[in-house]
């Protein structure tokens, strides 16, 4: 980057300048014996050319939209066009969640993202003695078709994209989205959205888990095999940190696990045969925006090039889509308190601005209420607000990548891509994520953080305003509360539907997937047709408990 | 005095995460803190049902039962985990908690006999003192 003249000089002033500071320091010390990001990641007072003077403009940093795409994915970034403003959104029954989403569009927002409760999330049904307590709580209840029909009711898929937070029966989600598109007219070459489905992290940190990680591979593997051919614009993984740094991994942890969670999926994918290039541009990805503004910054741009290059040097892609990461970002819902829940606004709008400042192609915002609930309206409100005031006021949409070329944000995306790629070659030496989550090695690595981290907060090491520093009373907020007939509706329709639906067409559609579940055929074309007979949910994963096995926690901490 | 200590059964405790909430960040935390601070720990594991909680207390001859829950099934849970306790005669095992869990439900709740709910911002070594001064071990 610099002339080796150029190089000496900033040597001989730094030298005088070191000098000097630690006259002062002798003096006035710093206030702090280490600084240190909230990963622990030590922080240099100042840096310099020297820091990144080996940096390769070209090969390194290069243009947006071009390999390695350091600076964006795309030539034009938030120029061309904003990023998706997509808040997650699931609340009681589809008909709440329904007017939620009317809601939120309404105000602005351009994308779906729906948050399913509890028991749709494990593959069970509201009547299961496993969903007593939980229905309607964390999210929108969803059994059958008959409940996305009402979730969806005047909202048109050809326009909007929705993103389903869902994993082990993403698939049956998917075939439901496709269903009640056709049933709209839209057919599943024109409809666009993501599933979740990934399951390596949810053995990792979200564990929402079903089956054993083999059985759970295949079906994802079935999932973008089928969306490659028929449903084109459909993004089949959403390839996950958020939930790794959430259970308290470092920046550099969620960043490595990710992407090593990436090549696993890759590698099943190429094992089935199918073409990289067919099917790599529609992987998508999904980061944390934790609290340290410049951390965070420096993961994404570390994580687009260190995917651009896995893809084109172990993976031999030739399309530039292939070589992309794009990715959407949830701010820290684990950097928010429950103690003077109005400070949280602020966090999650700096959170934000270090999302947009890193590129990303997707926001959600938290709400001020959400370490309670589910946000009210007026809260989720604020939040799509603050997004809205960061792309429309702040100006910081006028040019790409401004912090490029930092000295510091460019060397701390250096340093974000070396540790990444020590933790994937450590998890390749191992034979892949597979075995490394069978062995324990990345749910330790982060039970490790997280409780390192809890210990410093604890010891007044790390401050979080309002908790143990800075703290006063606050009046209570309100929040929201599921009412107790949304889930007395929910299990009525449900027994409505299984009553009135064709129960012998069920019984066989039921009987092609475990057919199929069996010999290995591709599952997505028989689960479409059960979601079309109302088949619901847990039917259809009941099978595939039978079949494949139950996965249970083996509780490491 | 030191003698008499260590010749005393240690004090166990059952870190439990009923229900399907994956979220398992603080139970973990706690259950090696506890163990740090020299309780003898059992940790469940993620998405127990309130009959094997109490069974496994009861195998496992615990002194008191931590459940951690952030999805909101508390009132459920809670209550439920109790009576069962009751019905198997093993009601002198102490039942506290922590999660997410609004205030107006938390004094509900300490009417089931709950004896102790620690809510965000909690220190490990808060809920290791309020171990060591609530539970002793069972004969």
């Amino acid at each position: 980057m610099f002339k080796e003249d150029q190089l000496k000089k900033v040597q001989q002033e730094k030298k005088k300048w070191v000098d000097d500071l630690s006259k002062i320091l002798s003096e006035t010390p710093e206030r702090l014996p280490r600084f240190t990001t909230v990963s622990d990641l030590e922080i240099k007072g100042l840096y310099t050319p020297e820091d990144i003077k080996d940096l390769d403009y070209s090969r390194e940093v290069s243009f947006p939209g071009v390999y390695p795409f350091t600076r964006g994915v795309q030539p034009s970034m938030y120029r061309g066009r904003l990023w998706t403003m997509r808040m997650f959104s699931g609340l009681g029954g589809p008909e709440e969640t329904n007017q939620r989403f009317h809601y939120l569009l309404d105000h602005g927002e351009t994308g779906l993202s729906i948050a399913f409760h509890y028991p749709t999330l494990m593959g069970y049904d509201s009547d299961s003695p496993n969903a007593r307590g939980e229905i309607g709580k964390c999210g929108v209840a969803v059994d059958t078709l008959k409940d996305m029909e009402i979730l969806f009711e005047g909202i048109p898929l050809d326009k909007v994209t929705t993103s389903m937070t869902i994993n082990p029966p993403a698939s049956i989600l998917l075939a439901m989205y496709i269903v009640m598109a056709e049933k709209q007219g839209v057919s599943k070459k024109e409809i666009g959205g993501t599933i979740q489905n990934d399951m390596l992290k949810e053995f990792i940190a979200q564990k929402t888990f079903m089956l054993p990680p083999k059985p759970s591979l295949r079906i994802i593997v079935d999932t973008i095999e089928y969306c490659t051919k028929e449903v084109p614009r459909w993004n089949t993984i959403s390839i996950s940190g958020y939930h790794i740094r959430e259970a308290g991994s470092t920046a550099v942890q969620e960043l490595a696990f990710t992407l090593a969670d990436g090549i696993a999926y890759v590698e099943a994918a190429m094992e089935r045969g199918l073409d990289v290039d067919d099917f790599a541009p529609r992987l998508s990805f999904f980061f944390d925006s934790h609290i340290d503004f410049f951390e965070e910054i420096a993961k994404y741009r570390a994580a687009r090039r260190i995917w651009a290059k896995v893809m084109r040097e172990r993976f031999m892609a030739k399309k530039p889509r292939s070589w992309m990461l794009r990715f959407h970002t949830q701010t820290a819902g684990c950097s928010l308190t429950a103690q003077q829940p109005f400070n949280n606004v602020i966090r999650t709008a700096y959170e934000a601005l270090a999302a947009v400042l890193g590129g990303t192609n997707s926001l959600h915002t938290n709400s001020l209420d959400e370490t309670y609930a589910i946000p009210t309206e007026e809260a989720v409100t604020i939040a799509l607000r603050t997004q809205q005031i960061l792309a429309e006021e702040t100006g910081v949409t006028n040019t790409i990548d401004p912090l490029a070329g930092s000295y510091f944000v460019e060397a701390l995306t250096n340093q974000m891509e070396e540790k990444a790629w020590d933790y994937i070659h450590k998890i390749d030496e191992m034979g892949g994520m597979v075995k490394a989550i069978e062995r324990g090695y990345p749910q330790m690595e982060i039970a490790e953080a997280a409780y390192k981290y809890q210990k410093q907060i604890d010891a007044n090491e790390k401050v979080i305003v309002g908790v143990k520093k800075y703290v006063t009373d606050h009046p209570p907020i309100t929040i929201w509360r599921m009412r107790p007939e949304i889930e007395e509706r929910q299990l009525k329709r449900l027994q409505e539907v299984k009553q009135t639906r064709d129960n012998a067409k069920v019984k066989k559609c039921l009987g092609e997937i475990r057919k199929a579940s069996q010999n290995g055929e591709n599952l997505m074309p028989h689960i479409i047709n059960a979601v079309r007979e109302y088949t619901t949910i847990q039917e259809i994963c009941d099978v595939w408990r039978e079949v494949f096995g139950k996965y249970t926690d083996p509780g490491y901490f | 005095m030191a003698m008499e200590e260590s010749m005393e059964r240690k004090i166990r405790i059952l870190i439990a995460k009923p229900g399907l909430d994956g979220h398992d960040r603080g139970a973990k935390i706690i259950a090696r803190g506890f163990r740090d601070a020299g309780f003898e720990v059992v940790y469940t594991g993620l998405h127990q049902t309130p009959e094997q909680i109490v069974a496994a207390a009861i195998q496992e001859d615990v002194d008191g039962i931590g459940l951690s829950i952030l999805s909101g099934a508390h009132d459920y849970i809670f209550p439920q985990v109790i009576q069962l306790l009751r019905e198997k005669g093993a009601d002198d095992i102490v039942v506290f908690g922590g999660g997410i869990i609004p205030e107006e439900d938390i004094l509900a709740l300490k009417g089931t006999g709950v004896k102790a709910l620690f809510v965000p911002g909690t220190t490990i070594e808060e809920a290791v003192k309020w171990v060591r001064e609530n539970i002793k071990p069972r004969k």
